[in-house]
C-alpha cells in the first residue's frame, strides 16, 4: 500500500517537472483534426530527441484559423487553404505539410473492394439524387463485368465540418457543374438526400450497416477497416486506385510553383496516377512572427518532419510531400519569414 | 462558559457581523446566477446579431442552411428539436409513469432498491454511450425488424400514413426520439417516485378503506395530489430532451430538412452547432450558429415558463377547491 502511495507520489513529482520544464520550449499550435495522429507522432519522436514538446490542440481547421490570428498559438493548422488576399491581409505565410486521401466506400452486395469503378460525375449524380439505383446505365457502364443489383444507393455523407467534406465537395464541384452550381464546395454543405453521420467512424459504421449504402472517408480509415473500397477514373481518364503512389503522384504533379501562397488543392490533378480525391492540410505562421523565436522552434520541428517524418507518415497511411515540394517550402521559410533564426 | 460568553455585548456585536456577512455571500451566491445568466443572454445575443439582423424572420421561416452560399435558416433544426423532444416525452412519460407507481404501490420492498438503483445509475450514464449504443446496437435493430414493419403495415394508413414511409436507414427522427426517451425515463421516473413517496400514508389508507381498489386509489388520491410533482418531473426530462446533444447528434442523420416522415433524417439545435461550429469559417456562419443557441435558449426558457404558469394555475385551483 505505501509503496503504491509512494510511486503515485513520484509520478506526479515526474509529472510537475516535466511541465514545468516543457513550459519554456513547448511549441503550440492548434486546428484540423485530420493529420493531428501524425502530428502527434512526430512530436513523441522530436520530444525524445530534442526534448522539445508540442502542444497541438486539435479543435479544427475553423478554430486553429481564428486562433493563430488571434495570435494566441505558434502556428494554425487547416485542412483548407487561405486565399492569397486573405493571407496578405492577415500577414500570414501558409505551406503544406502532410498529404492524405479520401476514398469512397461502398456497400453493394457481391462487390468486393476495388471491384467497383466510379468517376466524378457519377458519384456527383448519386449525391444529388439523379442516380438512386446500383443497377443504372450510368455506373453500369463503368462497370460492365459486375452483377450491379436493383437496390436503391443510400447515400452517406459526413455530417460534422470537416476537411474530408471540403475534398470530396470540392472534387465533385471540379467533376460535374451541376454539382458547383447547386451545392458547391466547403467543410459543411447542404446534401439535398443522403444521410449525415458524424465523424468517420459514423460514415463507416453506417456504410457497413446499410445495403445499397455509398459514403467516403479518410484513407487509412477504409483502409485499417478493411472497407470496400472503390477504384476512380481520375482527370487523365485513367482508372486509379487509392493508395500512397498514387496520392503522392497527385501532389506531385500538381502545379506548386505557380501557386501562390500554396493554395492549391489537390483533387482532380493532370498525371496517369493521380487520385483524384487527394488534399494536402497547411500550416499557417506569421510572415513578422510577433514571438520569433517560438516561431523558429515551430519551423525547426516541421523541418525536423520533413526530414525524418516520412516512415512514420507511411506506418499511419499518410503521404509525406514529394521532396520538390519540401525544397521550394524551405525557400518560403527562407525568403518570407523575417526575424527567425535560420535553419 | 460559551453560553455566558454569548451574552457578552462584545461578543454579540462579533456574532452579528458574522451573521451579517454570511447573509451577504449567499445573497452574492445567488446574485451571480442572475449574472450568468444575464450574461450569457447578452452574448448569445450579441453573436447570433449579425445573422439575425441579415436574415431578420427568414432565418425563422427558411429551411435553407448552406454554409457554401452562405444562406442559413433554422426552422429545420427548430422543428427537429421539437419533433424529438416531444416524440422522446411521450414515449417515456407512460413508462416512466408506471415505474413510479410499481415502486411505490406495488413493488415488494426487497425490489425496490434494485429498481431504484438501477435507475438512478442509468441517469448517471454519459450521453455519449446512448449515442453509441444507439448509433452501433439500436439503429440496426431498428433498421432490419421494427422500420420495415412500421412502414408496411402504417405506412399506407390514412392520415398518420406518411409519418412511416420511406427507406427504412434505422437513424433520423424517430431513432433520436427513441434515444432521448430512454435518457429522460430516469430524471421523469425518479421525480414521480420521490413525489409518490410524499402522498401520505393516511390518504391513501382512507382511500383503501371506503373500498376502493389499488387502481382508483392511484388515479384518486395518489395522481391528484402529487399532481405538481408529476408536472415538474416532466418538465426536467423535456429541459433536458430539448438540450441533448451528442446521442442525438449520432442518431438523427443530421440532414437540415424537414421530412414529412418520421423515419427521415433530420437535425436539432444542438446537434448541428455540436457538428458545425468547429469547422465554421466566416462570420456569418459562426453568427447564425450561435443564433441557434440563443433560440434554444428562448425555447427552453418558454417551455420553463409555461410550466411555471402552469404550475401557479395548479395551485389555485387546488387552493379553490378546499
Amino acid at each position: 500500500m505505501s509503496l503504491f502511495g509512494a510511486k503515485r507520489w513520484s509520478a506526479g513529482a515526474i509529472a510537475v517537472i516535466a511541465f514545468a520544464g516543457a513550459q519554456a520550449a513547448d511549441i503550440s499550435g492548434a486546428g484540423a483534426t485530420f493529420p493531428y495522429p501524425i502530428y502527434s507522432k512526430w512530436a513523441d519522436a522530436y520530444k525524445q530527441q530534442t526534448g522539445i514538446g508540442l502542444n497541438y490542440q486539435s479543435i479544427g481547421s475553423g478554430g486553429g484559423i481564428k486562433q493563430i490570428k488571434a495570435k494566441t498559438v505558434t502556428f494554425g493548422a487547416s485542412d483548407m487553404p487561405l486565399e492569397e488576399k486573405d493571407l496578405q491581409e492577415s500577414g500570414l505565410v501558409q505551406f503544406p505539410m502532410i498529404i492524405g486521401g479520401v476514398v469512397p466506400v461502398v456497400n453493394v452486395k457481391g462487390v468486393q473492394g476495388g471491384q467497383m469503378v466510379l468517376d466524378g460525375p457519377t458519384i456527383a449524380q448519386i449525391y444529388l439524387g439523379d442516380i438512386t439505383k446500383w443497377n443504372d446505365p450510368r455506373i453500369k457502364k463503368l462497370n460492365p463485368s459486375l452483377a450491379l443489383p436493383a437496390t436503391a444507393i443510400a447515400p452517406i455523407y459526413r455530417s460534422d465540418g470537416s476537411g474530408t467534406n471540403f475534398l470530396f465537395s470540392n472534387f465533385l464541384s471540379n467533376a460535374y457543374p451541376k454539382f458547383k452550381e447547386t451545392i458547391g464546395a466547403s467543410t459543411s454543405v447542404q446534401w439535398p438526400v443522403g444521410i449525415g453521420a458524424k465523424g468517420n467512424e459514423g460514415v463507416a459504421n453506417m456504410t457497413t450497416q446499410t445495403d445499397g449504402a455509398i459514403g467516403y472517408v479518410e484513407y487509412a480509415y477504409a483502409k485499417q477497416n478493411k472497407m470496400a473500397y472503390t477504384a476512380l477514373i481520375n482527370s487523365a481518364g485513367k482508372q486509379v486506385t487509392p493508395d500512397a503512389q498514387s496520392f503522392q503522384a497527385a501532389a506531385a504533379n500538381a502545379d506548386w510553383a505557380h501557386a501562390a501562397g500554396y493554395h492549391l488543392i489537390l483533387t482532380n490533378q493532370p498525371g496517369e496516377k493521380s487520385w483524384p480525391i487527394t488534399g494536402a492540410s497547411f500550416i499557417l505562421v506569421y510572415g513578422s512572427p510577433p514571438d520569433p523565436a517560438a516561431t523558429g522552434a515551430a519551423l525547426k520541428f516541421f523541418d525536423w518532419a520533413f526530414k525524418n517524418g516520412a516512415k512514420m507518415a507511411a506506418d499511419l497511411d499518410y503521404v509525406p510531400l514529394p521532396d520538390s515540394l519540401v525544397a521550394q517550402i524551405r525557400n518560403t521559410w527562407k525568403t518570407q519569414i523575417k526575424g527567425v533564426p535560420a535553419i | 462558559m460559551n453560553a455566558i460568553a454569548a451574552i457578552e455585548p462584545a461578543h454579540a456585536s462579533a456574532q452579528r457581523l458574522r451573521e451579517r456577512a454570511f447573509h451577504g455571500a449567499t445573497f452574492v451566491a445567488a446574485l451571480l446566477v442572475l449574472g450568468l445568466l444575464g450574461g450569457v443572454a447578452f452574448a448569445l445575443l450579441i453573436g447570433a446579431w449579425p445573422a439575425l439582423g441579415h436574415f431578420k424572420l427568414g432565418f425563422l421561416t427558411s429551411q435553407v442552411w448552406n454554409p457554401v452560399t452562405e444562406r442559413f435558416g433554422a426552422l429545420a433544426p427548430i422543428y427537429g428539436t421539437l419533433v424529438t423532444s416531444f416524440l422522446a416525452l411521450l414515449l417515456a412519460i407512460p413508462v416512466s409513469f408506471g415505474i413510479a407507481i410499481f415502486l411505490t404501490e406495488m413493488a415488494p420492498v426487497w425490489l425496490k432498491r434494485p429498481i431504484g438503483v438501477a435507475i438512478e445509475l442509468l441517469a448517471a450514464v454519459p450521453s455519449i454511450i446512448y449515442g453509441i449504443w444507439g448509433l452501433f446496437v439500436l439503429a440496426p435493430v431498428l433498421q432490419r425488424h421494427v422500420q420495415p414493419w412500421l412502414i408496411e403495415w402504417l405506412g399506407p394508413l390514412p392520415l398518420i400514413g406518411h409519418l412511416f414511409q420511406g427507406p427504412p436507414y434505422g437513424i433520423g427522427i424517430l431513432t433520436a426520439s427513441f434515444v432521448l426517451s430512454i435518457m429522460v425515463i430516469p430524471f421523469i421516473s425518479a421525480v414521480m417516485r420521490d413525489v409518490f413517496e410524499t402522498v401520505p400514508d393516511v390518504l391513501k389508507e382512507s382511500g383503501y378503506g371506503l373500498g376502493a381498489t389499488t387502481w382508483e386509489v392511484i388515479w384518486q388520491v395518489v395522481v391528484p395530489y402529487a399532481r405538481t410533482g408529476i408536472i415538474g418531473g416532466v418538465m426536467l426530462g423535456l429541459g433536458r430532451a430539448l438540450g441533448e446533444t451528442m446521442a442525438v447528434t449520432f442518431v438523427i442523420g443530421n440532414a437540415h430538412r424537414i421530412g414529412s416522415s418520421l423515419l427521415a433524417p433530420g437535425t436539432t439545435i444542438s446537434a448541428a452547432i455540436a457538428n458545425e461550429f468547429a469547422e465554421a469559417v466566416g462570420d456569418l456562419y459562426t453568427s447564425a450558429l450561435i443564433a441557434l443557441g440563443a433560440l434554444l435558449f428562448l425555447i427552453t426558457f418558454t417551455v420553463i415558463a409555461a410550466a411555471r404558469l402552469m404550475l401557479m394555475r395548479l395551485g389555485r385551483k387546488a387552493l379553490s377547491n378546499v
